[in-house]
């Protein structure tokens, strides 16, 4: 029998009972969210299962939501079952204060460049990664640039010209 | 049916032929004088051997400026180095991101005196379009640049005229002038040396 979205959402509820929530098939794509402490034991589940083998990792990404007290920052796995090509979105959510996420690199290798990329943009805490630097951003940046906490545009910079540019 | 070769050889029909004038100085039977600046000026400018740093798409129009139709070597700039060590000119040619400003500095201090910068297209003179935290706005925040090319991307008539401006520049530049005390002042700006 092949693998559907109803089968991946039963295991998960039997596994984990209420922990998981917030299912939702956007375009035919399992995406559902777990509090943040399980995120690794859902995606060693998620990669062990027999039938489940959600074993590629795709991407980790993060997303800011400013209004969203308590619950600002999510981090989102994409991963897909290459036998059955089957993909899903499993999203954990953080506090802004307290952005720390366990990591994936145990579980994915590919997780390692992919952590770095979500912590040098939105400053997520992976504990546990063996190289958690800035990847694509200059070292001494000392803020996290696609977090929404900057005005659209900054009044006092004065790296641009105001004569030349018609501010 | 092609041009015959007596066309660029005979030169018939007495088209005029520009051949680089000579400095002002003193002329007697066998004899020149001028100023050594003028003739250091003179071989300077029309054999400076430029190096692209072409990191977008100004670096495409430098290509169509280097082809046969716009064809920069009529400026005596036809050998292209990419070895900052014998180069004059180093052509900054698109979006120079904060991580590359380093690059660009070291590049630039790996150069001999005398060297000019020459600043094509927007964004390597401004930033240009991309204001954001990862672009560099201008490289004359890291690096002294003598002539900016205003476009995005300029067309190679642009980029012609830019280099001539890097020429006229060349030629009237004193031979002192890397030596003097304003020129030591603006490195100090940029904490070169």
């Amino acid at each position: 029998m092949a693998l559907t979205n109803e089968i991946i959402k039963d295991r998960l509820i039997n596994k984990f009972g209420d922990q998981v929530t917030g299912f939702e098939e956007p375009y035919g794509l399992l995406t559902f969210e777990a509090p943040k402490d399980l995120n690794l034991k859902v995606l060693q589940y998620l990669y062990d299962d027999a039938e489940l083998k959600f074993q590629f990792l795709t991407d980790i990404c993060a997303v800011h939501y400013p209004g969203n007290q308590g619950r600002e920052l999510a981090v989102v796995y994409h991963l897909h079952n290459l036998a059955d090509n089957i993909r899903l979105r499993f999203k954990v959510f953080t506090d802004i204060n307290s952005p720390d996420i366990f990591t994936a690199v145990n579980l994915y290798s590919t997780a390692n460049w992919m952590e770095r990329e979500t912590y040098d943009f939105f400053g997520i805490n992976f504990v546990g990664h063996p190289n958690l630097r800035r990847i694509q951003n200059v070292d001494e940046m000392d803020y996290f640039p696609m977090r929404k906490e900057f005005p659209l545009e900054d009044q006092t910079r004065i790296d641009k010209d105001d004569a030349m540019f018609g501010r | 049916m092609s041009r015959p070769v007596q066309y660029n050889v005979k030169n018939e029909g007495g088209k005029p032929i520009q051949v680089v004038g000579s400095p002002e100085g003193h002329m007697g039977e066998g004899f020149f004088t001028t100023k050594l600046s003028n003739v250091v000026g003179l071989a300077r400018k029309n054999s400076i051997w430029p190096l692209p740093f072409a990191t977008s798409c100004c670096g495409i129009e430098f290509m169509a400026t280097m082809g046969s139709h716009y064809d920069l070597a009529r400026f005596g700039a036809e050998r292209v180095g990419f070895s900052p060590r014998q180069c004059d000119l180093l052509m900054v040619m698109g979006t120079i991101a904060k991580k590359m400003g380093p690059v660009l500095r070291q590049v630039y201090l790996q150069m001999a005196e005398p060297r000019w910068v020459l600043s094509m297209g927007a964004c390597a003179s401004s930033g240009g379009i991309f204001d954001t935290y990862s672009v560099l706005q201008g490289i004359d925040q890291i690096i002294p640049v003598d002539v900016y090319i205003p476009g995005c991307p300029p067309r190679p008539e642009a980029v012609l005229d830019g280099f001539m401006k890097i020429q006229e520049l060349v030629g009237k530049e004193s031979i002192r002038r890397r030596n003097g005390e304003q020129y030591k002042q603006l490195m100090e700006s940029y904490g070169i040396q």
